[in-house]
């Protein structure tokens, strides 16, 4: 392994919360006495060592220092403890377009940016066609940028960004803004960069990103570094964190008292009937639902739809139909013997439905229940289950 | 590898270290900016000398005369000379403050911003230097004499003056604000403390009359006043005239040695003043990013 490219020795970082902020002198010497400030840290003993190549996903909490961290890696913030070491050119996605001037054309702000992220004009003049041709941008080039929809604006950003071979890539939520299109070409481009040996630091929120794109995750916390490793066990645990574990359900829009609602939802290990919040690949997984119909209720079944990324449906188990006891209510519970060895977060969503009409009654789903991990990152999703009508 | 590495670490300190191109793109970037859109473009930076020059003609040699033959050549070299520090460091002042969005997003050596105001003023200053010098010719050929080169060290006390001020101005007006306003009132005195509009032997005779000649030596330290003298002696070469069969001075010496000690004393200053802006730049550049 190379030599580290970024090293973070002791980081921290102290914001003072000024209720009242002196900006000019006479306020600063009336409020001299006065002056309440409290101190706050963003950053607190951050030890992070990156080496060459590596792709680290750093995930947390808003208000986590993310951010924060990522500006004082970047050199924006200077650190109140410790030590920033960087080697190589940093090129950061944090704000893509931040240095162009509405007034200036396209051109000239390919220049002035590429200058600011420390090109020559003659390596900028190497990169220039490659740069507008990425940004699709051939035919206003020439035009001033003020005229630019902010879309051709971000595309223009980030083209340069890219484009000034970095050494350091820093990708702080891009991802969140821009087309569908440009987000697969901008993770198409991360994944050049991957195997140009280049640094990636990426922060977002899409946990199920982690495990797909970084080789490492580590998140942090009111500042604190609380897990550095595995990507998947991460998003894991930011996940514990946050309490978006097991029950995110929302109510079925369908649900009312007389008609069949899904009442409760357990999640165990099979084996030994302990209940879990997430499984891994492999893991065998039991889910139990408790169904509440009005008394006299015609047989209900259950669905229940492994979901991937964006809730597609990957795998979907129906029951046979429940006949609900005297008081209406019913358990099923679906037992997947192995969940399936391919990268990613998974979720799933029920539905209890009429299985002569195929109308549903009520419909759930819940978010990111359970991570599978493999070494493979594509494959056929092959579920074994099996699902029974249990009495309680 | 060890070369790798060095190529990467030389990447990184291009980022941090003030590049010639960074700062000449961002002249460039001013100048475009200044001048789009705008028909006659840099004729523009003519006209505000021109009315100053129209003006202060017209009240020194007319409503006051002041009995400065070619008075209009003794003004214009002290004037551009001042023009070029008094906008670079009202543009530097905001130079950092009115680039809140870059310095907030993106690494880069941010001494650039003051520096590329300075660029900017200094672009303008060799313009119309150079238009000046064309009505020279006809005009008052009289200059085009050895002392000219005493334009140069003047020039080179002139630009580290001005960037020393700068850094500071810039600098401090992140953290308190008033500086802009302040400096707004300050260079309008400096102006007229800086013998730009009288001759200084003005001030010298009137100091001696009132036996305070000492005071002399205070007004001589000031920079900016060794600057616009020694660029008087170099282009008005006139030291001493006669008016009605008169000899007078207007300039305190025929010599160069006066100027030369002067400019000495002011190059002191400025290398000193220039150390305490970088040092007080680099200290409070940590906060720019969270002040702003």
């Amino acid at each position: 392994m190379a030599a580290p490219t970024i090293v973070a020795a002791g980081v921290g970082k102290r914001f003072l919360l000024h209720h009242r902020r002196a900006t000019s002198l006479k306020e600063r010497l009336l409020l001299h006495r006065q002056s309440s400030s409290e101190a706050f840290w963003a950053l607190r003993d951050v030890d992070l060592e990156i080496g060459a190549g590596q792709t680290v996903g750093l995930i947390g909490p808003n208000g986590s220092g993310k951010s924060t961290l990522l500006k004082v890696l970047s050199g924006i913030l200077a650190p109140t403890t410790g030590t920033v070491t960087v080697r190589g050119r940093i090129a950061s996605l944090l704000e893509l377009g931040a240095g162009f001037n509405g007034e200036l054309t396209g051109r000239e702000n390919v220049y002035l940016n590429a200058a600011i992220l420390g090109l020559t004009r003659r390596e900028t003049q190497r990169y220039f066609d490659d740069i507008v041709a990425f940004a699709e941008l051939e035919p206003f080039i020439d035009n001033q940028v003020k005229h630019y929809s902010s879309g051709q604006y971000v595309r223009l950003g980030f083209a340069v960004a890219v484009h000034v071979s970095p050494d350091i890539l820093l990708v702080d939520e891009v991802l969140a803004v821009g087309d569908e299109s440009f987000q697969r070409k901008c993770l198409a481009k991360i994944a050049e960069f991957q195997q140009r040996g280049c640094t990636i630091l990426f922060v977002t929120h899409a946990l199920d990103l982690i495990p797909r794109i970084c080789s490492r995750g580590v998140v942090l916390d009111h500042g604190r570094v609380l897990h550095d490793g595995d990507p998947v066990e991460a998003a894991e645990r930011l996940r514990s964190l946050l309490g978006t574990g097991v029950d995110q359900s929302g109510g079925g829009a369908a649900a009312g008292a007389d008609r069949p609602r899904v009442a409760a939802v357990r999640l165990f290990d099979p084996a030994s009937g302990a209940e879990k919040g997430h499984f891994r690949g492999g893991e065998a997984m039991a889910v139990e639902f408790d169904v509440a119909a009005p008394p006299g209720a015609a047989p209900m079944a259950v669905r229940m739809a492994i979901t991937g990324p964006a809730d597609v449906p990957m795998w979907v188990m129906d029951s046979d139909p429940l006949h609900p006891g005297p008081d209406g209510t019913a358990t099923v519970r679906f037992t997947v013997k192995e969940l399936p060895q391919i990268k990613g977060i998974y979720a799933f969503a029920v539905a209890v439905r009429d299985p002569s009409s195929n109308l549903t009654y009520d419909a759930r789903r819940f978010s990111e229940a359970f991570l599978a991990v493999g070494d493979t990152d594509t494959g056929v999703l092959e579920v074994v289950w099996t699902a029974e009508q249990v009495e309680r | 590898m060890a070369q790798v590495q060095q190529a990467a670490d030389a990447r990184a300190a291009a980022q941090s270290r003030v590049r010639l191109e960074l700062l000449t793109e961002l002249v460039r970037k001013d100048l475009k900016v200044k001048y789009k859109n705008s028909a006659l473009g840099f004729v523009w930076s003519m006209a505000n000398p021109l009315l100053y020059l129209a003006v202060f003609t017209l009240v020194f040699t007319f409503f006051l005369p002041n009995g400065v033959p070619r008075f209009a050549v003794l003004f214009m070299a002290g004037f551009l000379v001042w023009s070029f520090f008094n906008s670079a460091i009202l543009d530097a002042t905001g130079a950092v403050v009115g680039n809140a969005n870059l310095v907030r997003k993106v690494r880069f050596p941010r001494v650039v911003l003051p520096l590329a105001s300075v660029g900017f003023a200094g672009v303008h200053f060799a313009l119309q230097l150079l238009v000046f010098f064309a009505f020279l010719v006809p005009f008052y050929p009289a200059a085009f004499g050895p002392q000219l080169w005493l334009l140069l060290p003047a020039l080179a006390v002139a630009v580290t003056f001005t960037v020393a001020m700068s850094l500071l101005a810039s600098a401090l007006n992140v953290r308190y604000r008033d500086v802009q306003h302040l400096l707004e009132i300050v260079m309008l005195a400096w102006f007229w403390l800086t013998p730009i509009v009288y001759p200084v032997t003005v001030v010298r005779d009137r100091l001696a009359e009132e036996g305070l000649l000492w005071l002399f030596r205070l007004y001589m330290a000031n920079p900016m006043t060794a600057v616009v003298v020694a660029s008087q002696r170099a282009i008005y070469n006139h030291p001493v005239v006669t008016v009605d069969g008169t000899a007078r001075q207007v300039l305190p010496a025929a010599g160069y040695g006066f100027y030369l000690q002067w400019l000495g004393v002011a190059a002191v200053v400025s290398v000193a003043l220039l150390l305490v802006g970088r040092w007080a730049f680099r200290r409070l550049q940590a906060d720019f990013a969270e002040e702003l």
